[in-house]
């Protein structure tokens, strides 16, 4: 019933035009309509962070955004930011640390990680706590994904791994 | 969930967003930045036929000082305003109170008028703006209108908005010399909304508090101004004495509901513990 309106949304790089059911979220258009499933989807209501994407080099909920909203704007997901290389660091810090069991929540941890150690590279472990306080995850018990993320802030930069 | 099906609208001015309430009425919801309405059309609390998206309208967002006046656009993001040395310096309470909003995928997105007009009793800014003594600027085809915070909230998710009204702006008086801020709240795990939370300010001369604000958040069903424990504490010494009378007051001025997790009791409990601990802070 209701009209699709046109949105032109750069993803991952990639400049596309669509039509789009207004009432569809940006992480189901990523998700279904791009294939990429990267991007998890789990309460729907904006408390667990799984659906974690960058809009405009800012991390969003994926299912409290709709696509028709990110009309004219960048959508970066955890490929894209996979394949550049920007993740790599903390990637392996994640394997390194067993950070990940499932893995449902590890793609919206990454982005929101990474979030973090742009803004504060000096956060303490309580701060990251608190930084990552909006992704749950229902397997590891945390400890080991602050580890990850501490590792990486407390490594010595290497040129050009970020 | 998924929401039913509903229009989506862009207007690129604010008489065009007017033109479509007018047209849609009760049908239409505006959208800011989504952080409440879509978790509640998601849940389908709600099933509006229209989104009016007031993202593309200019004019809405930034943050400037005015003569004596902090203005806030009302499409600036809690986090716009977290990250704003202007706040920072001319309404710390602000300040001290962003962080403590939702997450930061979340503060990216949320609005400050989106947090108004939700009303939502644990929410931070409508405390912070009732403490502040801020003034709403509404907008609506026929022209502006300015609400006193203190009047604008009026019951549980219910505002001083009408129809086809907009909020446009917040405008906030800069911080006075000797006026300190604070902003303290109690929750589970940070950015969850507050059990119980505080936003108080006062002016400080020596030792001496006076223009005291106390206003909780999370404790009734719009921000509520503590009057006893205000008058407790005006032009008296920041002592232990001026803080036991000020708690013995709350308990008379609060009458918290019971949520789900936590008694009326506790809360109230809570709320005297803030209270000391927010006058620590006035004066430390
Ligand atoms: C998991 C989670 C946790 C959260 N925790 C907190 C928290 O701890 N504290 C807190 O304060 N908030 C919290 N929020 C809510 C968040 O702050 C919202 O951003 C905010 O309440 C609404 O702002 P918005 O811009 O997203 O508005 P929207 O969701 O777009 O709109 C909300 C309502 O306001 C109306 N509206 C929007 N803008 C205007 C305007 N300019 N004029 C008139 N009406 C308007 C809309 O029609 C709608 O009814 C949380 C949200 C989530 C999902
Ligand atoms: S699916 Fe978006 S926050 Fe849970
Ligand atoms: S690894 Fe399973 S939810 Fe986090």
């Amino acid at each position: 019933m209701e009209d699709r309106v046109e949105a032109t949304i750069t993803v991952n790089g990639t400049r596309l035009t669509r039509r789009i059911e207004p009432r569809m979220h940006l992480i189901d258009f990523l998700r279904e309509e791009l294939g990429l499933t990267g991007s998890h989807v789990s309460c729907e209501h904006g408390v667990c962070g799984a659906c974690t994407v960058r809009v405009d080099g800012e991390i969003r909920r994926g299912c409290l955004t709709l696509a028709v909203q990110a009309d004219g704007r960048t959508v970066d997901t955890v490929e894209g930011l996979s394949d550049s290389g920007e993740l790599a660091v903390l990637q392996q810090a994640f394997h390194e640390r067993n950070a990940l069991q499932c893995g449902y929540c590890t793609p919206g941890m990454l982005l929101t990680a990474q979030a973090l150690i742009k803004e504060h590279p000096e956060a303490t472990r309580e701060e990251i706590r608190e930084f990552m306080s909006g992704n749950l995850c229902r397997c590891t018990g945390y400890q080991a994904i602050i580890d990850a993320i501490e590792t990486v802030l407390r490594t010595p930069r290497t040129e050009g791994v970020r | 969930m998924k929401p039913s099906a509903f229009a989506y609208a862009r207007p690129r001015a604010l008489e065009e967003a007017f033109a479509l309430l007018d047209k849609h009425g009760e049908n239409a919801k505006l959208l800011a930045g989504g952080q409440s309405l879509l978790a509640s059309l998601n849940m389908r609390l709600a099933a509006p036929e229209i989104l009016v998206d007031i993202g593309a309208i200019p004019g809405l967002d930034g943050i400037a000082v005015r003569g004596q006046t902090l203005v806030i656009g009302a499409r600036t993001t809690h986090r716009a305003i977290e990250r704003s040395e202007a706040v920072a310096k001319h309404a710390p309470l602000l300040a001290q109170a962003a962080p403590h909003i939702a997450h930061v995928a979340i503060r990216n997105a949320g609005t400050l008028g989106g947090s108004l007009a939700m009303a939502d009793p644990a929410a931070e800014w409508p405390a912070c703006c009732v403490a502040l003594q801020a003034t709403i600027v509404v907008t609506s085809k026929k022209g502006e209108r300015r609400v006193a915070a203190t009047d604008f909230f009026k019951d549980l998710y219910t505002t001083a908005l009408g129809a086809g009204e907009l909020i446009t702006a917040v405008e906030i008086p800069c911080v006075e010399k000797g006026e300190r801020h604070a902003f303290l709240e109690l929750v589970r795990r940070r950015g969850d909304y507050a059990i119980v939370g505080l936003a108080a300010r006062a002016r400080l001369k020596g030792k001496t508090l006076s223009g005291v604000q106390l206003v909780y958040l999370g404790v009734g069903v719009t921000p509520v101004q503590a009057k006893g424990a205000m008058a407790a504490l005006e032009g008296k010494t920041a002592d232990d004495a001026a803080i036991r009378a000020a708690q013995d007051a709350i308990a008379r001025d609060l009458e918290p509901n019971a949520d789900i997790y936590t008694s009326a009791e506790a809360k109230r409990h809570l709320a005297r513990v803030l209270v000391a601990r927010a006058v620590a802070a006035l004066v430390g």
